[in-house]
């Protein structure tokens, strides 16, 4: 009998969980689960809260309802692990010992990570839409909002979701045009990269569409500290951008018990294989989801495609096979985009996000980064089929692998020569 | 009349503008590299950062992130920005001869 322990039941702790309980000779191994919350939120709805598109009501529900039966769950905060023991400690009292560790503790976001950041204003003029109690805060003041500066920050790379910040913009053109206060407002994108995105094709595209919508870029920036009194924010290398209202995407970092257990990099992320999600340290431990340090995007689709990778080689271990499934890198996101359209992109490790028809090539009905309406209605659908399908562990009718079919490759530009007097 | 005779290189740059063969790298080409990226005259702080992101990135087979560079350098995060304006982690890579961080996603 094997001990499966599962830290963290967010989308891909529980994920796994749904997929272990239904593996071939399941009875041959012990199921627990671990989480400091009993409340299960489907996130990537937090983006539509502060503009009224949806409620609390719409993005939770009990965890409970998504374990399988015979699965121990075990609510508490997780304190330390011992990887070397192979043993996990929880804030409860609890020493949990293992044979297979699974973590899937996630990111979560550190304002304190930035100097004045959560003083006087915030959650008066500061907020932030990747926690419920901050798109809830932001709704209440959107609401009555007179106008002024909108700022959107993202503090520093990586982060959990990165077209969220984009899909905010968007929808907060639409929302302040429908309320006929666009004019009153002035909407400041203020980013480290050096472009709307980080993949090239997709900046241009996305660019496009902030020029567009009338949404100032400044990029570049790497905020240092939050001026307070005279609300402007202001980057390591002194440039300032003043603010009325300011929409921050803090710092992302693993949960403090890794870096306590000194099992994460300088972010707390956890170094990873790339291609096997086994941790690259210890072999009987195997790292999903954000918590891992894979030079992929922080989001719920790569959790969904990991967890076949990591579910077979998990598998393999225990019988003492080669790990031979390999993860991509595969991501898998819609872009809202306002008015009720939206864009899809689909990319991995080596492929950016191309134009293209997806899933069917040349039918769709998805339209690759491309605005269309199907791709809104696809968008909004999603939140059923997380709940219903994706958490639960069923298939989808998506390969985990990234396909090429359908994608339009755009010619490469010729690698630049350039001379230079020594 | 200057008895030196300026020798002409010509390095292939990747599509980040970055130098697409480490081999081409010297510490004069550096200097050169950091001309362009108007951080100026080279100094031993400047040398400190970049001689620790080049054994990082053998080590690691990546450039630091910011945070790393200011954990493991001794560096400050101020100082950085003084020695590599807007982008120390980009540019001091950009100037160490290596591919731009594959840090952001």
């Amino acid at each position: 009998m094997k001990d499966i322990l599962i830290l963290g039941a967010g989308t891909a702790g529980t994920m796994m969980a749904n997929k272990l309980s239904k593996a071939p000779k399941s009875d041959e191994f012990r199921l627990t689960i671990v989480d400091k919350d009993e409340t299960h939120y489907y996130q990537p709805g937090f983006l539509f809260i502060p503009f009224g598109i949806y409620s609390k009501e719409d993005v939770i529900k009990p965890k409970k309802n998504f374990f399988p039966k015979d699965t121990n769950v075990i609510v508490s905060e997780i304190d330390l692990i011992k990887p070397e023991e192979n043993k996990v400690h929880l804030s409860n009292g609890d020493v949990l010992s293992y044979d297979y560790l699974i973590i899937a503790t996630g990111t979560e976001i550190r304002p304190d990570e930035i100097e004045g950041m959560t003083d006087e204003l915030w959650k008066k003029s500061i907020f932030d839409f990747y926690t419920i109690e901050g798109a809830l805060a932001l709704a209440e003041f959107l609401d009555d909002w007179e106008g002024g500066k909108l700022v959107l920050n993202i503090a520093e790379m990586p982060i959990k979701c990165p077209v969220a910040p984009l899909e905010f913009l968007f929808l907060a053109d639409d929302y302040f045009k429908k309320k006929e206060m666009r004019d009153k407002v002035e909407i400041i994108f203020v980013t480290p990269l050096d472009a709307a995105f980080t993949k090239p094709i997709a900046a241009r595209e996305l660019g496009n569409f902030l020029e567009e919508k009338n949404i100032n870029l400044v990029t570049e920036f790497n905020i240092g500290r939050v001026d307070n009194e005279e609300k402007k924010i202001i980057s390591w290398d002194e440039r300032e951008v003043e603010f009325d209202l300011l929409v921050t995407i803090p710092t992302n970092m693993g949960i403090e018990a890794i870096e306590k257990s000194e099992m994460g990099d300088e972010l707390n992320f956890i170094p990873t294989d790339n291609h096997t999600l086994q941790s690259e340290n210890w072999e009987n431990i195997f790292v999903i989801g954000d918590a891992t340090n894979l030079p992929s995007s922080k989001a719920g689709s790569v959790a969904h495609f990991e967890s076949d990778v990591l579910f077979e080689n998990l598998l393999s271990h225990i019988n003492g096979e080669p790990l031979t499934a390999s993860f991509d890198g595969h991501a898998n996101c819609f872009i809202e985009s306002g008015d009720g359209k939206g864009l899809l992109i689909d990319f991995n490790y080596d492929t950016e996000p191309l134009p293209g028809k997806f899933p069917i090539p040349g039918i769709g009905p998805f339209s690759l980064l491309k605005e269309t309406k199907m791709n809104h209605i696809g968008k909004m659908g999603f939140k059923w089929l997380y709940w219903n399908m994706l958490i639960k562990g069923r298939d989808l009718p998506l390969e985990s692998q990234m396909s090429m079919a359908g994608k339009i490759v755009p010619e490469k530009d010729e690698q630049e020569t350039k001379t230079l007097q020594l | 009349m200057t008895s030196e005779t300026k020798q002409e290189k010509t390095v292939l740059l990747d599509q980040d503008g970055h130098l697409a063969n480490r081999e081409d790298w010297s510490e004069e080409l550096a200097q050169e590299l950091a001309n362009m990226e108007d951080v100026g005259e080279l100094t031993d702080r400047h040398w400190l950062v970049i001689k620790y992101i080049q054994k990082e990135f053998d080590e690691n087979g990546d450039a630091p992130s910011i945070r790393k560079l200011t954990k493991e350098s001794g560096v400050s995060t101020k100082e950085l920005y003084q020695l590599f304006p807007k982008g120390p982690a980009k540019k001091a890579a950009k100037i160490a001869g290596l591919p731009k961080p594959k840090g952001c996603i």
